[in-house]
């Protein structure tokens, strides 16, 4: 299926891009947010409209280059003050469940 | 001819020296405790913005000059989404379709037979944080987070795991002699993944490929593609099929094992980063880094074995370590007798910077010293026991050969008059072996030999007390 | 001490404490006062810490004593629960920052903070910047100080709410898609989007990077004026932020509008738009010509496809940008969970409201395997199309003139079900934001149920002087 069918075909599969973007989604979460995005996609398809062939993309709305830093150390923040926002933590690290791979 | 052929790819990923991380100030030094190294750039704050290291541009730009890549006239950053713990994010800034290097190849020398080894390209990306496995959780170091790393991609053209194994090896070599990274191993400096695929002999096209990740010694990619080709040959030979799929290296069992297959599906999302403004590095800093370049492993290899008449073998263990090769240059350069050199780096020098732990540049000797080191013996004036007595002096505390020759009275005797005394003192005294010698045991002759060493304080020429000792047994029969 | 502390401007503010009629420490106690007052009915603070609030007015007043300057010693300004302060929380209102305190200032916030200025406390907003209601805060609403049964707009609604209830001097926002100028316009304020690269957004969190920027809602032009001088300039800590110079805008600020060429884009006079918003709006334009300004009739062709355009962009952007929240390192995190994916999962179900859960998820698949082209990149020319729309117009005048909003402040709860209605709210604003121009809202007029209508001036990139100057002799001229 070409880009263009995908965006014709245009439903999309609520469920699936929710376990992508790693959100735990109710049934009732999902059948609502189909309802509701399927019709903004629908509405933001309007871009199709445009003849956008030879228009170069936009990243910056003020193009400037080569931005850089110094490979300067600079001082961070303190262990203490980190590990108090941490939700969880085990011998000074952020402690999550632990990891399979 | 082998039934089947092994197409290898590598990607390795090697940490820049720089001493700050790619994004923040924060200090890239190993070893510190767990997440003291750390701001809130590289721990993913709500509201904090990266900014590039110029420096992790430059050193990538000088490894991309190195093996001859394209350097881009216009280079971007793009966030890669995916969630992992060690990721400060769940995205990486990353170079998705306009990295900063292109094409460019390696030079790999298997058994003798050089292979040029083409590369994909060069991007630059920000490394993630260590994961610690406790009893029951895991625990997140983010200190390592946001350190350069510079992704160098291979061809699919490497046949077997040894050639991969030597283009690490190749690759490391250009790295140290750019000075871009420490490619401390033990460090996790240089991490690869690699890509591999087994395919009949004849077939054009490659065969479905696995992807072993993250392996952190040479000898881990060298193991383990030895195991997935092998086993990758098992699978089709028994009619199976080989499955795409993403393999670990379990080191204690040498096996690889798929990898537990993600529950959720991979999908990276890549767009341009908008937080980064894009790089285009002016074409008068290329030219002023290309200026700058060191000359590569095998320039230098080739100049060495065309200018100093050295074996090939010796050009390469030389070549190996930029530094050993920095002061064997030096000295073959004003020596007259260059392979002379060569041995002498080969092994003394070698053999006292593995003794004592140093790096040939900590050592108070200089080449020039060496090289006059190395005339006085040419010309006879001291023996090479001697010789390597001094050289020990000069490694630890420098000086003059010949002022350290005369202080220590080491001269070599050349007087045949003085020899022959010793000689006849050593006969007296040995007359068993003298009538052994006669009895057809050559070998008494060395005996008697090593004792008019002993009785010259080890100054005797030996080759005068080889040639009269000769002549005096011959004598007396 | 004799002030209307509810009316108060900057300027006011500043002279009363330079004369020594009152200090900075009563200035503050009496907003808090005013705030313990009305706040019940407005909401218009998520939290007030006043021991800190009043520490910093002791130390302004000190600094005072001392001879020591800044051109907003002593000044009381709430700041939008989005600006890290070092020492405080930041939620964005949202409970997946719950108990996150931040260890770093905003630059605005360091920059402010050198200039004297006090933190007076946070505002409510919707949820990571993301409405136009304020409807979306996992806290509180915040209702119009004009009409308690509207939405103050969002998505800086408490920021606006707060200076229209005159619970604080002067607020910071964030303006991703209209976020400063709506509410400002809902609320009756003064609200200015700088230029992209105008303020650094170092300390922002994150809503779509490549639109958000900070600025000033207040009382009057003048006020946004000196606020706007004191937050912009080149930072390094960001790099998108432009090295330009800032001028004094208060000395540019004049009362003619002489010689000056406004532009009508027709785009943004449509039908079906609130018949008292346009007829407000048109009275302005007719004002400003009064002034002296050359009207010139303009078009924008690409508008329509602005709202398309922006919620591709911004989604994409967002969708990234609030991966972060997850639970490890900082915030909130979701009670026993199994395994690392229950652990984003659950956190991020928990954490995250409705409106950012469909943001993210439509960020997400604009983004994804296959639609990227489509979508993202569609987006992305779509905006070069727009953004030369501006380039275009700005060759013939000096500044645009449009309604900031189709209507007035609407009633809470009244889009709540329909977010498709709530975004096509953004029509008038989101352009400027793809666009990287300048834009700024000030108060024109009321419409018949007696809600404050914005009228919206647009610049372009880095010319705030002139989008200023137009609002201030507006202003000054039918005050």
């Amino acid at each position: 299926m070409s880009d263009r069918d995908k965006i014709d075909a245009g439903k999309m599969d609520v469920a699936y891009v929710a376990r992508l973007a790693r959100l735990h989604l109710s049934e009732d979460e999902i059948t609502t947010l189909q309802s509701q995005l399927d019709q903004i996609i629908g509405y933001v398809k309007k871009i199709d409209q445009l003849d956008l062939s030879g228009i170069e993309p936009t990243s910056h709305a003020w193009p400037v280059q080569n931005i850089f830093r110094k490979d300067d150390v600079m001082p961070g923040i303190d262990h203490e003050s980190i590990m108090t926002n941490a939700p969880s933590q085990i011998s000074g690290q952020f402690c999550v469940p632990r990891i399979i791979e | 001819m082998k039934k089947y052929l092994t197409a290898i790819g590598l990607e390795a990923h090697v940490q820049l020296k720089t001493r700050s991380k790619m994004f923040c100030g924060c200090s890239t030094e190993y070893g510190a405790e767990p997440n003291t190294h750390v701001c809130p750039v590289c721990l993913g704050y709500p509201g904090v913005l990266p900014v590039m290291n110029e420096e992790a541009i430059r050193l990538t730009v000088i490894t991309g000059l190195m093996i001859g890549c394209q350097i881009s006239r216009y280079s971007k950053f793009d966030r890669k989404s995916y969630f992992y713990p060690d990721m400060p994010k769940n995205y990486q800034i990353s170079q998705y379709d306009k990295p900063l290097c292109a094409g460019g190849s390696i030079v790999i020398n298997v058994d003798g037979v050089e292979k040029t080894v083409d590369i994909t390209r060069i991007h630059l990306e920000e490394d993630v944080g260590k994961n610690m496995d406790f009893r029951d959780a895991s625990g997140i170091d983010f200190n390592r987070a946001g350190i350069p790393l510079m992704e160098i991609v291979s061809e699919p053209v490497l046949t077997s795991p040894e050639e991969a194994y030597s283009y690490l090896q190749a690759l490391k070599l250009i790295l140290l002699y750019a000075g871009v990274s420490n490619c401390n191993l033990e460090d996790g400096n240089v991490r690869c993944d690699v890509n591999c695929s087994v395919r009949p002999t004849g077939q054009l096209e490659l065969g479905t490929k696995t992807e072993i990740k993250n392996l952190n010694t040479f000898k881990g990619v060298l193991n383990a593609l030895k195991y997935e080709t092998n086993r990758q040959i098992d699978v089709v030979e028994s009619g199976g099929k080989i499955q795409m799929e993403t393999r670990r290296w379990d080191v204690d069992a040498g096996v690889t094992t798929a990898m537990r297959s993600k529950e959720e599906a991979h999908d990276y999302r890549y767009f341009p980063e908008p937080d980064l403004m894009p790089v285009a590095i002016a074409e008068k800093s290329i030219q002023k880094w290309k200026d700058e370049l060191p000359e590569s492993p095998l320039c230098r290899h080739k100049r060495f074995v065309a200018d100093y008449h050295i074996p090939e073998y010796d050009a390469g263990v030389l070549v190996a370590d930029r530094l050993v090769a920095d002061f064997f240059d030096a000295a073959a350069n004003v020596s007259s007798n260059p392979k002379a050199v060569s041995n002498w780096v080969m092994t003394e020098v070698m053999r006292l910077i593995s003794e004592k732990k140093v790096c040939i540049s900590d050592a108070c000797v200089t080449p020039q010293a060496l090289a006059e080191l190395i005339e006085l013996v040419d010309k006879g004036i001291i023996n090479m026991p001697a010789a390597r007595e001094v050289f020990e002096i000069m490694f630890r505390k420098g000086g003059d050969p010949k002022r350290i020759v005369d202080e220590k009275g080491i001269s070599q005797v050349n007087d045949m008059e003085v020899i022959k005394r010793f000689i006849e003192q050593a006969i007296a005294e040995n007359p068993e072996s003298v009538s052994d010698y006669h009895s057809g045991k050559k070998a008494a002759a060395k005996f008697i030999i090593g004792q008019v060493m002993r009785l010259s304080k080890g100054k005797a020429n030996p080759l005068i007390v080889t040639e009269l000792l000769e002549k005096q047994l011959a004598g007396r029969n | 001490m004799q002030m209307d502390v509810k009316g108060i401007t900057i300027r006011q503010a500043l002279n009363f404490l330079e004369q020594g009629k009152c200090s900075s420490k009563e200035l503050v106690a009496e907003l808090i006062r005013v705030i313990g007052e009305c706040d019940g009915d407005i909401g218009a603070y998520l939290a007030v810490d006043e021991e800190y609030a009043l520490d910093q007015a002791v130390l302004a007043d000190t600094i005072r004593e001392q001879g020591g300057k800044g051109k907003l010693l002593g000044v009381p300004i709430a700041i939008k629960d989005i600006l890290n302060i070092r020492g405080q929380p930041c939620t964005c209102a949202s409970r997946i920052l719950d108990g996150y305190i931040s260890p770093y200032d905003a630059t605005v916030i360091a920059l402010l903070r050198k200039e004297g200025a006090v933190f007076l406390g946070r505002t409510n907003m919707d949820e990571f910047a993301m409405g136009g209601s304020t409807e979306n805060s996992a806290y509180k609403i915040t209702r119009n100080p004009h009409d308690l049964d509207c939405v103050p707009g969002g998505s800086s609604g408490g920021s606006a709410a707060a200076v229209a209830a005159g619970e604080a001097v002067a607020a910071l926002g964030s303006d991703t898609g209209g976020s400063i100028r709506q509410p400002a316009a809902f609320c009756g304020c003064v609200g200015v989007k700088p230029s992209y690269g105008r303020v650094s957004r170092y300390g922002l969190v994150a809503f779509a990077s490549s639109l958000d920027q900070i600025g000033p809602i207040t009382k009057d032009v003048y006020d946004a004026a000196l606020m706007l001088e004191v937050m912009s300039g080149h930072d390094n800590k960001d790099s998108t932020s432009v090295d330009m110079p800032v001028p004094d805008y208060n000395v540019l600020l004049k009362k003619d509008l002489k010689g000056m060429k406004l532009g009508l884009p027709r785009e943004y006079f449509v039908d079906g738009m609130d018949g008292d918003v346009r007829d407000n709006v048109l009275l302005a334009v007719e004002q400003c010509r009064s002034l002296g300004a050359e009207i010139i009739d303009t078009s924008l062709p690409h508008t329509e496809y602005a709202i398309a355009t922006y919620y591709i962009i911004a989604t994409a952007e967002a969708s990234a940008n609030l991966a972060r929240f997850d639970g490890v390192r900082y915030g909130r995190r979701a009670e026993n969970v199994e395994n690392v994916l229950e652990l984003y999962g659950k956190t991020r179900a928990q954490g995250f409201g409705p409106e950012v859960k469909r943001r993210i998820i439509l960020g997400t698949y604009v983004l994804s395997g296959g639609y990227y082209e489509a979508y993202y990149q569609c987006g992305q020319k779509a905006r070069t199309l727009i953004r030369g729309d501006f380039e275009r117009v700005f060759q013939q005048c000096d500044a645009l003139l449009t309604p900031t909003t189709p209507t007035a402040a609407f009633g809470l709860g009244e889009k709540t079900k329909d977010p498709l209605k709530m975004y096509l709210g953004d029509i008038f604003t989101a352009t400027a934001n793809l666009a990287g121009i300048c834009g700024i809202s000030v108060p024109c007029g009321v419409t018949k149920k007696g809600l404050p209508v914005g009228l919206q001036v647009l610049g372009p990139p880095f010319k705030e002087e002139d989008i200023l100057r137009v609002a201030y002799a507006y202003e000054q001229s039918v005050k």
